[in-house]
């Protein structure tokens, strides 16, 4: 499990995040939403140790991360899929794969996770040796997610995994995410599509400017009439 | 035919010059592909290796002084790494070229200071400086080895980049520094290598060029250090194959321009095709193409 508490980052001369508490309780899928420039990535990124923090700590599993390398919190079981996929353009799909296992050792489980990474997206087991940067935007996406499952990560943040797709393919990407959580492994997903977030999550925070405004859980979230207001549309 | 024959020692020379650049040249794009830098003290570093052999062959034998000038320009290059380039990783890029430069007039006046400003004599390599005959063309044994030991170096340079794990790593840090720290790369130790690598391959050149021209001065790296850098432009800066084939194309031209009379104007060719590539084709022969994706 998860904890954020009061996390503070200061990013250029602007304060990203004042004061973020956050959980992630095993077997949830928990998400965040909130506009453009909410702090929301900045949150998943200081959590991996990519944007310094200035205050506040960051628990994982009773063993205090915050200031532990990305490295490190990556062999400590969380993977970040970033935002805008970033797959490895000029490696194939196999190597984008391979690189995701980088820090592991155990040959066997590696071949096993690669296996099941085809199954959940069978399109990569077609075009493993195609260069990662010929495929379409919802197929980097799928490697993307795959890329990061092969860390072996127990908790998985995605930040933004339909960020400029098709609906369909929003769709698989949805169900996908919650195949990964019944194999086992916590989601964090941040989603400007608050709808979609809100209905697969167990439990959801509302960011704006920099902190935390509302919390609860997804179905309760998507009734409440603010949330509607400000991020459905309705 | 003709042509061919009676411009071959020159040829030849440039064949082994254009070896020599391109091990130079290949520290240059590497350095560029990871950390987008032209690291200006990589020529000066080629000099020290020179002066530095200069020195230990006055009294240890030749089978030592070798590996141990490698050492040193490895260590020397490690060391320029962690002083001056990465307390700048977060800095803008012009801070960390402005510390480069700081760098090379650094080695170049720490060459001064230990030289006196004097040219120091290169020693001769017996088997390197020994002269052989091909095709009726005299020429030194080095003039053959060089574009031999260029090959077999560039190609295990290509395998291991393509083939290894941290080739792999290093394609993915030169693509995306924060990507490849969320795969669990450890970027340090990514440029360390690439360092180590252009080091090694600084001095192994420096071993190969100084026994043709055998003199070391504190200035000796600037000429060779531009005109590898003007062939990892040519080639397309980033890019091994690249760099290797501007080089030999660089070294080439030069010697048949010397071989015509026209000595003068050898090294402003070099500068003159820069400033053409510049204009026509800023990504070189083969450089990546800038694909802004949003």
């Amino acid at each position: 499990m998860l904890e954020i508490r009061n996390l503070n980052v200061h990013y250029g001369g602007i304060h990203a995040l004042r004061g973020i508490n956050l959980e992630v309780d095993d077997g949830k899928i928990i998400s965040l939403i909130g506009a453009n420039g909410a702090g929301k990535s900045t949150t998943l990124k200081s959590v991996m140790g990519l944007v310094p923090k200035s205050a506040g700590s960051v628990v994982w599993n009773g063993r205090d991360i915050t200031r532990l390398e990305t490295k490190e919190i990556v062999k400590a079981g969380i993977a970040l899929c970033p935002e805008g996929r970033k797959v490895f353009p000029d490696l194939t799909v196999a190597e984008n794969l391979t690189i995701g296992a980088y820090l592991r050792k155990d040959k066997e489980e590696i071949k096993k996770d690669r296996d099941w990474v085809y199954e959940l997206f069978p399109r990569m087991k077609e075009r493993e040796w195609q260069l990662a940067g010929t495929l379409s935007g919802g197929e980097q996406q799928m490697l993307a997610v795959g890329r990061a499952l092969m860390t072996k990560p127990k908790l998985l943040m995605l930040d933004e995994p339909s960020l400029g797709l098709a609906p369909l393919v929003i769709k698989d990407i949805f169900s996908i995410i919650r195949q990964i959580k019944e194999a086992g492994v916590n989601v964090l997903l941040i989603e400007q599509n608050a709808k979609a977030a809100l209905e697969i999550s167990d439990f959801a925070y509302v960011m704006e400017t920099g902190t935390i405004t509302m919390s609860g859980p997804g179905r309760e979230l998507l009734s409440d009439d603010r949330v509607k207001k400000a991020y459905l549309g309705e | 035919m003709n042509f061919f024959v009676d411009n071959l020692p020159y040829i030849l020379a440039g064949i082994s010059v254009g070896g020599q650049y391109a091990l130079i040249a290949i520290g240059y794009t590497m350095v560029y592909g990871i950390l987008r830098l032209i690291n200006f003290a990589h020529g000066d570093m080629f000099m020290m290796a020179g002066l530095v052999m200069v020195y230990l062959a006055a009294d240890l034998p030749m089978q030592i002084a070798i590996p141990v000038v490698i050492v040193f320009t490895v260590v020397l290059g490690c060391m320029i790494e962690k002083v001056a380039y990465k307390p700048l990783r977060s800095a803008p890029r012009m801070s960390i070229m402005i510390s480069a430069i700081g760098v090379s007039y650094l080695l170049q006046n720490a060459a001064l200071y230990l030289t006196g400003g004097l040219a120091k004599t290169y020693p001769a390599i017996p088997w390197l400086a020994k002269t052989v005959e091909i095709f009726g063309a005299h020429t030194k044994m080095v003039t053959i080895v060089t574009p031999i030991l260029t090959l077999v170096l560039v190609i295990g340079l290509v395998l291991l980049i393509k083939f290894t794990k941290i080739g792999m790593a290093m394609r993915a840090v030169s693509r995306d520094f924060e990507t490849s720290q969320l795969m669990g790369i450890d970027i340090n130790r990514v440029i360390t290598v690439t360092f180590i690598i252009g080091s090694f391959l600084a001095a192994v050149g420096s071993v190969l060029y100084f026994t043709n021209y055998t003199a070391v001065l504190p200035t000796s790296g600037s000429m060779p250090g531009l005109k590898a850098f003007v062939a990892a432009v040519f080639g397309g800066i980033g890019s091994i194959p690249g760099a290797v084939i501007g080089a030999f194309i660089i070294g080439i031209c030069e010697n048949i321009i010397k071989g015509l009379g026209w000595t003068t104007f050898s090294n402003a060719f070099t500068f003159v095709l820069l400033i053409i590539i510049l204009m026509v084709k800023p990504t070189g022969l083969f450089g990546e193409k800038n694909i802004d994706k949003v």
